[in-house]
Order: C-alpha cells, then structure tokens, then sequence
C-alpha cells in the first residue's frame, strides 16, 4: 500500500521533513519513486509570489523545445534555479539530463489580462509544452503555477533525497505546505506523470489505495475540461473532481465528500438538504469513487484537507502542534516529526469524515 | 392418398402414446386446450393362442386410443400438458425435427404465420454468456463480504441534468435550488418489464402486481411494474400501490380513456409513464390482442368492443412520428404537473444510437428514461417472421448507446435501461449485472417473469401458443377455465422469491469487484472469452 503524507506550517519548512515523515513509513515503498509538491515558497522563491514557476525536468532537446513554446507564447525568464545534484552510480534513481524550476513573467500582453485570463493561459502553456515534449519523451511539465513547485523522481526516495541533496535542510528551499508520496502508482506503467501527488490550477491531490470506479471517472472527466488528461494514475480522478467542484462549478469544499461518496438514498431523505444532495448524487453519479482510498488534497488558499472513500479501507491519521498539522498514512511517520506533540489529540478520521486545516492551523472536522 | 395434405411427418410436434400404459381416464384430452389430441378409436389385430398345443388364432378388435389431430388450427404445441397430467406416463409430445408446419400453413391459407414466444433461430448462443465478470478485486482492493457489507443498488428513473443546468444559488456557503426540476426516482435496477392485462390473464398479472407492492412494502426491494399497454385496473388506480406502476402509453392508446378518467381520483402519482414506441420481439410491428383474447373485463379496462385489438406500427403525427412524440411527452409530462418521469422504450436497431443522441440533445429536459428493448424478448402474438427475423440484440447497442453518451460528455443524463432476453438462461442477476457494467443504469425483464409462473414455452418452438389465447397454463389466456390453472398467490411468491434470490446474486457479483454501489459503465471488469465480441463492446479479451 502507498503511504502519503502532507505537512501544513506557519513556518517555512524544508523538504527533508518530508523525507523524514515518509521514512519510518518505508515498509510502503517499492523504489518506485518520490515525488512532492511545494505551496507557498520560500526562501529563493519568496520574492516571487505572483509569477508562475514552472517544474519541469527535461533532456537538452527537451529544453530547447521548451525554449522556444516559452518564448513563442512572449514568457520571459526572470529566475531559474536548477537544484545541485549528487550524482552516485549506487544511487537507485532514474535520472533526466536537467531539472528545471523558472521563474517566468507574463508576457507583456497579458499586463492587463483578468486572473482568469492568466490561469488560461498558463494551463494553455502547460498542455503545449506537455505535448510538445511527450513525442520524443524529451521531458516532463509537472506544474507551471505561481507558488508552486514539484519535483518528481524515479527511484529508491532516500536515494532521490541523496541526489538532490534534499536530506540537508536549507532556508533556500522551502515551503509551508509539503505533500509528497514515495510510491507512485505501480498498478500501472512507472512513467513520472503517474506519480502523487498530482497539481492542477492550485489544486493538489495525492491518495492511496486503488480507485475501482477510475473507467467511468476517467471516460465523465475527459469531456469536462481541457486539463483533466493524462490518467496515467487512477488517483488523478480525485484532483479533476475537486477542481472541478471548486474551479468549474464554484462550488464550497464540503460538497467534495457528497460527490465522491454519495451518502445513501435512504440517508439523503433524511436531511434538511435533501433536494440538493440527490441532485449532486443524480448529477454527478459518474465521479463518484467506491473506495478504498484515503484523499489528501491542497487548495488554491493554503487550506489541506483529507477524507477517504465511504467503506474506509485505507488508513490516515492527523497530528498537530500550534504550528505545524501533518497528515499522513501511519502515525510512525507523525512522531518522527512532531515528537513533542499531545498525540491524545491525534485525529484518526472515519469514513463520512473530512479534516480541513486552513491557515490558522486550526483543524475542523466536518461530518458529511 | 394425396400428398399434398397435411400429414404426422409436417407437424411440430409429434404425439408419442404408449396404449398399454394408457387408463383412459380421459386427463389428457379434458387439459389439452388446443384440441391437439381426442379419444379415438383403432382396429388391432392380435393373434393368440389359448390350447396346450399351438393353436394360433387371429383376433381383431376395436380398442380405444388417443389420437393426435393433424390439422393446421387444432395441432399439438409441444405444451406437454398431457403428460403432466397423465398419472401414468402414457402420452407425450416429441419435437418432429423434419417439420414442415409454418411452410404448409403459409401455402394452404395464404396467410402469414402467427405465433407467440420468442425468437426461435439461433438462441442457443447468447454473446452474455461469453462475458465473465474477470475482474477481481483481490490485494489493492480487497473484495467485499455479500453477507456483511451494505450495498446500494437503486437506480435513477428521470431526466437528470448536468450541474452546470441546475439553477442553484448559494446561501451562507450552502447552495440552494431555485427551481422544481425534472422528477427523478430513485428505484430498484430492475422493472417487471411492460406486459398489459389482456396479453396477460388478468390473475397473472395481478400477481406480478402482488409479488411487486410485496417487495416494495415487506422485502425492502423497491421495484416497479410497467403496465404495458392495455391500462390497468380502477381499484389500483386509485389505490396507494399506484407509486410502484409505470403506466404506459403505446400507439393504441389502449387503457388510457380510464386512466385520465380516474385521474382526480389518485391518491398517489405513478412511478412513472413509459412511451412505447417499439419492442425487442417483434420490431416495426405493432401490437396485437386477437379477438379470443379479448374478454368482457379486458374491453372495460380498454374501453374496447370485442375484435383484434391492434395498435399501429407507429404513433400517427401530422408530420412525423418524432413530433407527435414531443407532443406526447409534453402532454403526458404535463397531466402530471410534471411530477411524474416520462420514458421512451424503442426498439434496438441500428439508428437507437441516432435516436438516443437526439433525445440526449433535447433541450427541453423532457426524456425521463431510454428503455432499449433487444431481440429475445418476448411477445403474445406477432408474425413469425418477425419473430425470427427481425430484430436486433441489445447488448451491443446498448453499449453503442452509452459510448455515444460518454462522447457527448452526456452520460448518466438520460438513464438507460435494457431488455430482450433478460435471464433468458434462467439468471437474471448476472445478464443484469454485465448490462449494467456495459453502461445500463437497470434492466426490464417480462418473459423471464412468465417462465417463474409456470410458462412451459421455449425459444426451441415449444408451446410458443401465446397467440391463441388458450394458454395451457392461464397466463396467456382469458378463458376462464384456463385462467383458473395459475394460483396467483404461488406465483406471486415465487416471483417474490425470485427476486429476493436475485438481490443476494447481483451483491454476489459486486462483491467481488469490490464495489457497494452499482457498476455503471465500469467496463473494466468484464472480459470476454470472445474476440469478436470484446472488440465490439470495448472489453478485454480473455483467454
């Protein structure tokens, strides 16, 4: 089974506590890989809050093309950090040529675009630049989003952590909201895009377990918007449904769990809300999941929150100090973090369930 | 001799009589309905020898037998009636596998041949049956315990809008509908598919009305009943079980003078309308009640006098039959101030898809339900020709359907529902089962219903006698001696049983796959043992 894991902070923390909280969770890993999300930057990053950065790890070819899509859209280059490697031939890791994270501005027609107008664009970019490098396998576009960064390797995770040089802390690189996965999805083929978590428009998902309903998740998504593609996952379905909850239908999170697990129909004609919740069950019947997964997601705000299909199969818990709240598959990986917490707190939540962390790191339970 | 006359060798089937075995008691002859058989007598040449030495004489006599009729109106139907009522194994009908009947009867009469039943070529190979339900859920996922988990397994009967149509608006972070919108109901996967009183002997179908109100009200499974056309009796209609009946609406009209008569007086709205514009047995043809069916309690219901009650091929419009169905569904939808869901059954056929994407396309939101009807259903009388030759299966249109859905980004908007030799095998859970993974949010079945109450017909040309109103077991049948030969209450619970067994088998089969709601269009966990037949439905294929 995979092991997840989110770390949510009012402190800038470096990845390796990521690498920590996943370790003690080893017994989950396969070598598959190691891939993580960073919100809400840090360090060299801090400075650029409001200009997309894009992640992307490529061959030379990959960056020329990359280059040119770039530069053809009017995208200037204003920081490219390039993480130093530790190249070791007793590594277990899948390398490419190049891992890229740039700093990009707007181009100048977009001075006075509408943020919407933006977002179209960079999603626009995103799916360019993807297609153009999928023909000769010359590189990989993970995410291109202001705030954001996501590296995504192929490996043993404590090695990739080596390559990177990920185990020693540094205030350069640094974020408030870590989500990171040591296994990518082994159902399938191992290809970097299938690896958790997985980031769209602000939106952040990473999960476990297997997601039964992926065909008819999968064949409902593929018409309701242009960036729900990919699937190399089945895990992918749970992002596309809760960005298209909130970013498509603008819909409030709380109705995230009414699409996904639909309570009961008997259930349903029980509660004040009823009409609204049959129509969520009727409307969107084909984006509902039957488990077994547990879901940890970010949202555009900072909020993260976690949730688990309605048969609960698959375990997740929630340990918090006043700074810091991390979410995760097994409690191991919480006391190799936050030791000093009061695990009496700790919250083990069930299947109508979903924790919410917002920026306060104040933890709510919303009961479906 | 003449030749040319109907002989033993043309009929169907063959009576086999054993006379020494034979009490004459008479049983056979008195339950025989179609007159196939009568007492007779026969002259027999013994020779006998009664003397201490071989004295041989010869003895004639003239002893009594039963005898089969060859004639073209009175002729056996392999119903064996006959041998189940003789106490002593005497009698019994035997397939002729060299019959010519349906040829003589076209050239003596000039007229086509009728029958009842179902399709009779080629039904020995089912493609459902070269399906397995191949994916199981064993480590990533683990499989679920039938016994012990809960599983939902209802399904949406109603226009279901997609979000970006639902007029909502949110209040205090909480969204609101402004709107009443298009009625869905929420029912079980599975309709007693649309056979009306007057096919059907009225107790027979007021078992299936029993066994339905009994597994609503007392077995927790919330089925419904299409009355097909033909209406349906006062006293239901103004009753509460009304909420279990689909009412329909065919191109006869049949019925409905009652039902709009009797609408002030219902207490409850019915679970649905169903607009038929074709079904699986007997494609492009209209319905047809022959006279003898047409008994004293079946002209009240219909409004009707007594003669061949036949409704039209099509709905008659102005302009076009897609017309006058609009006005249908506007007007239907309307009598019941829009509270009641209406649905359209077709026929498969080659254009359900083109049918299905209009229908889909329509703006008005009126199209509740697109009920598939496939070859192997059955039906109460057709031509034979239509039976055997038209027609098309409907799994793979089914299929066809929903994959032009998910093309349109429309799935799920207008539930579909498949029928046409539904638990044709006797296992209505599993033909269930991979329709609904195939894309289908239920299934309708009606043959199968008959066969728990006691039809002896089969797709191999036995009985098939629907037509003449003389069912050997009072389904088929108005005539009241006939009728009196189905217990209703046994059928009821037989067919309450039924579908208690059913419910256990479908969370049998989705226990395995791992899900507690049911599959719908979860294609991935079907394989088939057939090439040809994955390729068509978009399946893997298994060896």
């Amino acid at each position: 089974m995979c092991r997840i894991g989110a770390i949510k902070s009012k402190n800038y923390m470096h990845p390796s506590k990521a690498l920590l909280l996943m370790r003690s969770q080893q017994k989950g890993h396969d070598n598959s890989g190691f891939a993580m999300v960073m919100q809400d930057l840090g360090g060299i990053f801090e400075d650029y809050k409001d200009l997309p950065i894009l992640s992307m790890a490529c061959t030379d070819e990959g960056l020329n093309i990359a280059d040119n899509i770039l530069a053809e859209e009017g995208f200037l280059r204003v920081m490219q950090w390039c993480p130093e490697t530790n190249p070791d031939p007793k590594l277990i890791i899948e390398t490419m040529p190049h891992y890229l994270f740039q700093v990009l501005q707007y181009p100048k027609a977009f001075k006075y675009a509408t943020p919407e107008e933006k977002e179209d664009l960079l999603i626009n970019t995103r799916l360019r630049l993807r297609k153009a490098l999928e023909v000769d396998e010359e590189g990989y576009v993970y995410s291109f989003w202001p705030d954001v960064i996501t590296l995504k390797e192929i490996g043993d995770p404590k090695d990739i952590g080596t390559y990177f040089g990920l185990w020693k802390e540094s205030k350069d690189f640094a974020a408030k909201i870590i989500t990171a996965q040591c296994r990518q999805n082994t159902n399938y083929d191992i290809v970097r895009y299938a690896a958790h978590p997985f980031f769209l428009q602000g939106y952040t998902s990473l999960a476990n377990g297997e997601n039964t309903f992926y065909e008819k998740n999968k064949l409902f998504q593929k018409k309701l918007y242009k960036g729900y593609v990919g699937f190399e996952s089945d895990s992918q379905c749970f992002l596309y449904t809760l960005h298209y909850l909130n970013k498509v239908l603008k819909w409030p999170l709380h109705y995230y769990k009414h699409i996904i697990t639909p309570l009961p129909y008997d259930e349903i004609l029980n509660r004040k809300d009823e009409k609204i919740l049959l129509k969520i069950k009727e409307s969107l019947a084909h984006l509902e999941i039957n488990g077994p997964n547990t879901i940890i997601s970010t949202m555009p705000d900072g909020t993260v929150f976690t949730c688990c299909d309605s048969k609960k199969l698959r375990p997740v818990v929630i340990g918090s100090t006043d700074e810091t709240v991390v979410i995760t598959s097994e409690v191991t990986g919480i006391n190799e973090i936050l030791p000093e917490r009061n695990w009496e707190e700790d919250i083990y939540p069930h299947e109508r369930e979903t924790v919410v962390i917002n920026n306060d790191m104040k933890i709510e339970r919303w009961q479906q | 001799m003449k030749v040319n006359e109907l002989g033993k060798d043309d009929l169907l089937w063959q009576i086999e009589y054993n006379s020494d075995r034979c009490t004459f008691c008479g049983k056979c002859t008195a339950a025989c309905p179609f007159d196939a058989i009568e007492a007779s007598v026969e002259k027999r040449r013994k020779v006998i020898s009664e003397g201490p030495t071989p004295t041989p004489k010869i003895n004639f006599q003239t002893v009594p037998v039963i005898k089969q009729n060859i004639d073209i109106q009175n002729f056996c139907r392999g119903c064996g009636i006959c041998e189940k009522v003789c106490p002593n194994e005497a009698i019994r009908p035997v397939k002729n596998p060299d019959e010519r009947f349906a040829m003589k009867v076209r050239s003596y009469t000039g007229n086509s041949f009728t029958r009842g039943g179902r399709n009779n070529l080629n039904t020995n190979e089912r493609a459902f049956d070269k399906i397995q339900i191949g994916r199981i859920s064993q480590m990533t996922d683990p499989s679920l315990d039938a016994q012990r988990h809960t599983f939902e397994m209802l399904a949406p009967f109603g226009r279901i809008l997609p979000p970006q149509q639902i007029p909502l608006h949110m209040v205090d972070g909480k969204l609101e509908l402004e709107d009443n919108l298009p009625p869905v109901r929420w029912i079980y996967p599975i309709i007693i598919g649309d056979m009306s009183i007057g096919a059907l002997s009225g107790r027979m179908w007021e078992a299936l009305a029993i066994a339905t109100a009994y597994l609503n009200e007392e077995a927790g499974i919330p089925i419904r009943m299409c009355s097909g056309e033909g209406g349906m009796p006062v006293r239901l209609l103004k009753s509460r079980y009304l909420k279990y009946m689909i009412l329909q609406i065919a191109s006869g009209h049949f019925g409905w003078n009652r039902i709009i008569n009797t609408m002030p007086d219902m207490v409850e709205d019915p679970a649905g309308i169903i607009i038929k514009i074709g079904q699986g047995a007997k494609p492009g043809d209209g319905g047809l009640l022959q006279a003898k069916k047409v008994a004293q309690h079946i002209q009240e219901i219909r409004g009707v006098p007594k003669t061949d009650l036949l409704s039209p091929p099509n709905h008659q419009g102005l302009y076009s039959i897609e017309e006058s169905v609009q006005k249908m569904f506007l007007s239907l939808n309307a009598a019941f101030k829009f509270k009641v869901p209406v649905a359209i059954k077709v026929s498969a056929s080659v254009t359900s898809v083109s049918v299905y994407n209009n229908l889909l396309r329509d703006p008005y939101n009126i199209v509740g339900g697109f009920f598939l009807d496939g070859i192997y259903g059955g039906t109460g009388a057709a031509h034979e020709i239509s039976l055997n030759h038209t027609g098309h299966p409907v799994l793979s249109k089914l299929r066809d359907c929903y994959l032009a859905a998910v093309h349109q980004g429309k799935q799920g908007q207008i539930p579909l529902w498949a029928a046409g030799g539904m638990g044709m095998t006797g296992n209505l859970a599993a033909d269930a089962f991979k329709a609904i993974c195939l894309g289908a949010n239920g299934v309708f079945t009606g043959k199968l219903m008959l066969q728990i109450a006691g039809c002896v017909g089969n797709d191999h040309g036995k009985c098939n006698a629907c037509n003449t109103g003389l069912c050997p077991v009072g389904i088929c049948t108005q005539n009241p001696v006939l009728v009196k030969r189905l217990d209703i209450d046994k059928v009821a619970e037989n067919i309450v049983n039924y579908f208690i067994a059913t419910d256990q088998e479908i969370k049998k089969l989705m226990a395995p796959i791992g899900n507690s709601s049911l599959p719908v269009g979860r294609s991935d966990a079907l394989v088939s043992i057939d090439s040809s037949i994955a390729e068509k439905l978009q399946i893997q294929y298994a060896c």
